[in-house]
């Protein structure tokens, strides 16, 4: 279909781009890769007058380190994260769930900070913000604010971004060291998730130090499945632990109902897949 | 000179059209544009029932570019009644079919009123100002519920929402026995109930038409299977006499059926551009294809299956119910009765009844998908035939060979009355387990259930045939049918020697003009390279019948052969006079006509300029070589083959992975392989999709919920397996090509191979059924001693874009 009418910008620093925002009211949208955003304007689910896009803003694109955070640019692409050593190093587990959005056309256009922006809860990216304790840093017309990520995610495509701000960075801890897995659980490759889950462990000798696993889809946002976590700490790095502590993966959660999953069923999923997520991480 | 030129019939020539068609590097209907071009954008109904109180059009007339609204009361005289060309019985009740809504909708999707502008963006625009008051009816979504006593109507004019019911009786019929008595004599009894799903064909080109009424004929073009019948149906329908219409189907991106129609869309196209006396273009986008061009399958499937304790089966009873949907579009009520002689199948019932109601239900009208009535037969049957060997602790091979016509049996009239000519099943069945592994797989299938591996490996039979080849016209007749089922094709001998070819049949991804320069350059002994085959244009292909049902090789290019043998004889006298002797003194290969035990001879391209020049004739010979041949096939072709397919279900999830796909095909004698392979690949990528992947879901409302591609799952390459695929090549032989179809036989041997193999899996839960689509949850909700068909009708969508509508556009 052919998408409402709209304005079209595309200032070239951030600054520009918050003014442009602030300018033109409720009713504008930035646009990073459209991947998102392209098909809901042209199912005319929404009809911003005026698109902003990111995509002339060099400094939103690209990692860097700075100390012990990896410092991603919200107009990074997935193919770029993907491809990047540092992320690798420091944040497989991010590198890792990149790998499963769909396919690489969408991937070179798709952005990690749209992706996190839109907040899809079926989205495979939110999960591993989460699990990785990230930041994102907002920038609005009153400057900066880092906000973390588990303040950040509100409900269904809803965030703590107030309407004149942008998405600049994700501020990810590094977690050098430590292994990951993304199991996504979906009926045919290239869809959303049924339900995910993402997973990253320290390991010491044979024994679990420290684990994050966070749910994608089981929620109208990210879940972390905290109590798995605990359940993890100082037990060996073998199957049958691991299956042990996964069942408490559902604890404190109501999945919806949809099509594809009711919320029994997403909840075995998500124990059945914390499982798998955290056996593939240590490599048990 | 002597040298044996290597047949091309059989050569796995690289197709003729690919390097167009894959590069974009031709014209699509959308790519075309005319002087003065104006666009069209429909205004669809949200509601699946209303009464339409009133439309304003007011607001949207005023809007820039826009040049008319118009409803359907508008053109409710002009735009006539949609055609329904199969009234499958006499008192079969159709309502009218505007192509414009006038008074009521009937589904979620039906157009209610078309905006012409000077630009598709203005018309897509001036969409949303149009204000249409709909008072809502109560819908009508279940087909159980809509034969019981009391049912809201769909179109309460009619007084029921049975359409039709159509009986075929071997005992009335007097080509077996009273199923009846069967049932009640029989030692086993096997009783299932099945549920085809409604699917969508998704072809990959959207629908497009372009309608220009400034030249001395009115000319279409549509991104339709279909040019001639959609000729003669828009002179009926619209009253324009027929010899001003032209239709042309330039290159079209497939159809599977879905383009087996004519559609509103183009009734109102040709309607707007007569009136405004200007050009007209419409294209769909993807979702207004999904939720307006027909749906197909949608059967409720009651199945008895009668044997012997020793497995003999004695008598199969078949009640169906069909959704049409809310209107009989072109050949809606016939499609389940093509089904009607397939349930029987290959094997020899004694005793056979199918009696089919088709119901109508408030949504979008199903017809012709891809084998249209003969996947829900084969499914039917082959699910059956599994659980009969279940329940009685055979092989399920095993008790099909029991069954199954033997090779020496053919030609065989079955218990429909049908002659099958060939067949060989027990060749096609050995190559297919060898392939397979099938005995190493059943062991492993053993040893990996008494471990009680998380992962159950399932084995699935499908020993298929099916009728295709559409058909004998007088078949047709006896089905009420409103048409033949012949094929026209002429052949134009050049005068530079090269050859055109002009066929009925209309190819929209099939390789048409391939296989045609194959069987052409064969038979008149020209290059390859040197044939065009010309087609889709009723201007330029005179008379057609087009292309579906698997007809285009077994009856449109023997149309081809035959036109070609008219040429030759032609020539023949030709031949004679120039090389002074007696026609019979001629012999013909490899283009040239030779006096019998001599070296003198002469080219039919030297005969083709020695005709164009014309100076030197026998008495009484027009200067010409061309030639026509309308052909009407004398039987259906049968296709078969043995589909294996072996699974792995992730018993803690549900997931389905299919392992192996070996299917090893008898489609007769094959012009090109890689043509064949193609087909049985896209065929079965279908026919898994039916089992895995697809379906049309309605809310209770009776808006589609699978309304994207993102919602609604068709596979990519990725979740498909390699498929080993092999054929067995017994001719068929009432055709003198030997041929039989190939175009729907994947498709329709597939399903039930792979639920067949679901079932095997998990069988030992327990589990004797799980419905279409085998989705992770109803597997796993099956395993668990749940239901079968878990996450059924009315739940939203899942992820993605599905949420995005789900949450009302949180953006
Ligand atoms: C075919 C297809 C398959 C897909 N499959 C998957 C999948 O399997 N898994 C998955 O996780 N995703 C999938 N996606 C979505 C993809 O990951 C998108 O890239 C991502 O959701 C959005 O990123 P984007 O850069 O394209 O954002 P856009 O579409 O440009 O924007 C999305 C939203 O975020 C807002 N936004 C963007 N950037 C900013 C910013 N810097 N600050 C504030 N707001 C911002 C926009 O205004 C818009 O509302 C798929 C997409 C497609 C088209």
């Amino acid at each position: 279909m052919i998408p409402s009418a709209f304005d079209y910008t595309a200032p070239s620093t951030v600054d520009e781009a918050v003014r442009a925002l602030a300018d033109a009211g409720e009713d504008a949208k930035v646009i990073a890769g459209g991947q998102s955003l392209i098909p809901v304007l042209r199912m005319r689910l929404a009809a911003p007058t005026k698109l902003i896009d990111l995509g002339r803003i060099g400094e939103l694109r690209g990692i860097r380190e700075d100390g012990d955070t990896l410092v991603i640019g919200a107009m990074t692409t997935h193919h770029d994260v993907q491809r990047d050593p540092q992320v690798a190093e420091h944040a497989l587990l991010l590198k890792v769930a990149t790998d499963t959005v769909a396919d690489p056309q969408v991937r070179h256009r798709g952005t990690l900070g749209g992706a996190v922006a839109h907040a899809d809860p079926a989205g495979d990216l939110l999960a591993p913000v989460l699990a990785l304790d990230a930041e994102l840093v907002l920038h609005g017309l009153d400057g900066r604010r880092t906000v973390a990520a588990r303040d950040f995610f509100v409900d269904y495509f809803t965030t703590a971004l107030r309407p004149d701000e942008l998405l600049v960075e994700v501020r990810v801890p590094r977690h050098t060291g430590w292994s990951a897995h993304y199991e996504k659980f979906s009926r045919v490759a290239q869809a959303w998730s049924i339900v995910a889950v993402a997973a990253t462990v320290r390991a010491e000798g044979g024994t679990i130090a420290e684990a994050r696993v966070a749910l994608t889809n089981m929620s109208s946002v990210p879940v972390r499945a905290h109590a798995v976590e605990q359940a993890l700490v100082g037990q060996p790095a073998t199957a049958e632990a691991i299956k042990a502590a996964a069942q408490h993966a559902a604890e404190g959660t109501s999945p919806s109902t949809d099509s594809n999953a009711d919320t029994a069923y997403r909840q075995h999923l998500a124990r059945v897949l914390t499982s798998r997520a955290l056996t593939a991480a240590v490599g048990a | 000179m002597t040298a044996t030129i290597e047949p091309e019939v059989g050569k796995a020539r690289l197709r003729k059209e690919d390097e167009r068609l894959i590069t974009g590097r031709t014209r699509w209907t959308d790519n075309l544009t005319v002087p003065g071009l104006l666009h069209l954008a429909f205004l669809r109904s949200p509601s699946a029932h209303a009464k339409i109180l009133a439309i304003d059009v007011a607001a949207a007339v005023r809007l820039p570019g826009v040049i008319a609204v118009i409803t359907g009361r508008d053109i409710a005289q002009a735009q006539g009644s949609l055609p329904c060309a199969w009234p499958i019985t006499p008192d079969m009740k159709a309502p009218p079919a505007p192509s414009l809504a006038v008074d009521q909708v009937n589904f979620a999707g039906e157009a209610v009123a078309v905006v012409v502008a000077r630009s598709a963006v203005e018309a897509h625009d001036a969409l949303e100002a149009i204000d249409v008051d709909y008072e809502d009816l109560p819908v009508v979504l279940d087909m159980e519920a809509a034969v019981a006593d009391g049912a809201d109507l769909v179109h309460p004019d009619l007084g029921t929402n049975k359409s039709a019911l159509w009986v075929f009786d071997s005992a009335e019929a007097g080509t077996g026995g009273d199923v009846e008595t069967a049932i009640a004599e029989a030692e086993v009894r096997i009783e299932r109930t099945y549920r085809q799903q409604r699917l969508i064909p998704a072809f990959m080109e959207p629908r497009s038409v372009l309608v220009d009424p400034t030249g001395p004929q009115i000319t279409m073009w549509s991104s339709t299977q279909v040019p001639h019948i959609l000729r003669l149906m828009l002179a009926l329908t619209t009253g324009t006499p027929e010899h001003k219409i032209r239709v042309i189907a330039p290159d079209v991106g497939g159809g599977f059926g879905g383009k087996l129609q004519v559609t509103p869309e183009e009734v109102v196209a040709m309607v707007v551009a007569q009136r405004l006396g200007k050009p007209v273009k419409w294209t769909e986008s993807r979702s207004e294809s999904l939720v307006s061009a027909h749906h197909g399958r949608d059967q409720i499937q009651k199945l008895t299956l009668t044997a012997k304790r020793d497995g003999t089966v004695t008598g199969l009873k078949v009640e169906l119910l069909a959704d049409m949907g809310a209107y009989l579009r072109l050949v809606t009520p016939g499609v389940p009765i093509l089904g009607a002689f397939m349930f029987n199948s290959i094997y020899k019932f004694p005793a056979y009844r199918f009696a089919c109601t088709n119901v109508f239900t408030t949504k979008t009208p199903t017809d012709a998908y891809r084998g249209a009535g003969r996947p829900e037969a084969t499914f039917a049957i082959e699910r059956l035939m599994d659980e009969l060997a279940a329940e009685l602790g055979r092989d399920p091979i095993e008790v099909r060979e029991q069954n199954w016509i033997r090779n020496d049996e053919f030609p065989f009239t079955t218990v429909c009355g049908l002659e099958y000519d060939t067949g060989n099943y027990e060749a096609a069945t050995a190559r297919a387990k060898e392939l397979f592994d099938y005995d190493g797989l059943r062991a492993e299938q053993r040893e990996r259930r008494e471990r009680g591996d998380s992962v159950q490996l399932g084995i699935g039979v499908s020993t298929f045939t099916e009728m295709c080849g559409l058909a004998p016209s007088r078949v047709l007749g006896s089905l009420s049918y409103g048409a033949g089922g012949w094929e026209h094709a002429a052949v134009r001998m050049l005068p530079s020697g090269k050859v055109e070819v002009v066929t009925g049949s209309s190819a929209h991804g099939q390789g048409h003009e391939t296989a045609w320069s194959q069987i052409v350059a064969d038979q008149l002994g020209v290059p390859f390279e040197d044939v065009e085959v010309l087609h889709g244009d009723t201007q330029v292909s005179q008379k057609g019948l087009d292309t579906y049902g698997s007809r285009s090789l077994t009856v449109g290019a023997m149309a081809v052969l035959k036109a070609g043998e008219k040429v030759i004889a032609k020539a023949r006298v030709i031949a004679a006079h120039l090389l002074e002797c007696a026609e019979d003194d001629l012999e013909f290969a490899g283009g040239k006509f030779t006096v019998k035990g001599t070296e003198k001879a002469t080219g039919l391209t030297d005969i083709a300029l020695a005709v164009f020049a014309a100076h030197d004739l026998p008495d009484g010979v027009e200067p010409s070589l061309d030639s026509e041949a309308t052909y009407d096939p004398e039987n259906f072709s049968f296709p078969h083959g043995t589909h294996l397919c072996a699974v792995d279900v992730d018993t803690e999830t549900g997931f389905v992975k299919i392992r192996k796909y070996v299917c090893v095909d008898d489609i007769g004698t094959v012009v090109n392989p890689i043509i064949v392979e193609g087909q049985v690949h896209g065929g079965l990528a279908q026919g898994l999709a039916q089992a895995l992947y697809e379906e049309a879901v309605h809310d209770e409302s009776g808006t589609l919920t699978t309304g994207t591609l993102a919602d609604y799952l068709v596979p990519s390459a990725v979740d498909l397996p390699h498929f080993d695929t092999d054929r067995t090549e017994t001719p068929s032989t009432t055709n003198q090509l030997g041929v039989k179809g190939v175009g729907e036989a994947g498709t329709i041997a597939s399903t039930p191979a792979v639920v067949n193999a679901v079932v095997d899996a998990v069988r030992h839960f327990g589990v004797r059924d799980i419905q279409m689509p085998c989705t992770p949850q109803r597997v796993w909700t099956a395993i668990n001693g749940g239901p079968t068909d878990a996450g059924g009708l009315g739940n939203e969508a899942g992820g993605g874009l599905g949420s995005i509508d789900a949450s009302g556009g949180a953006l």
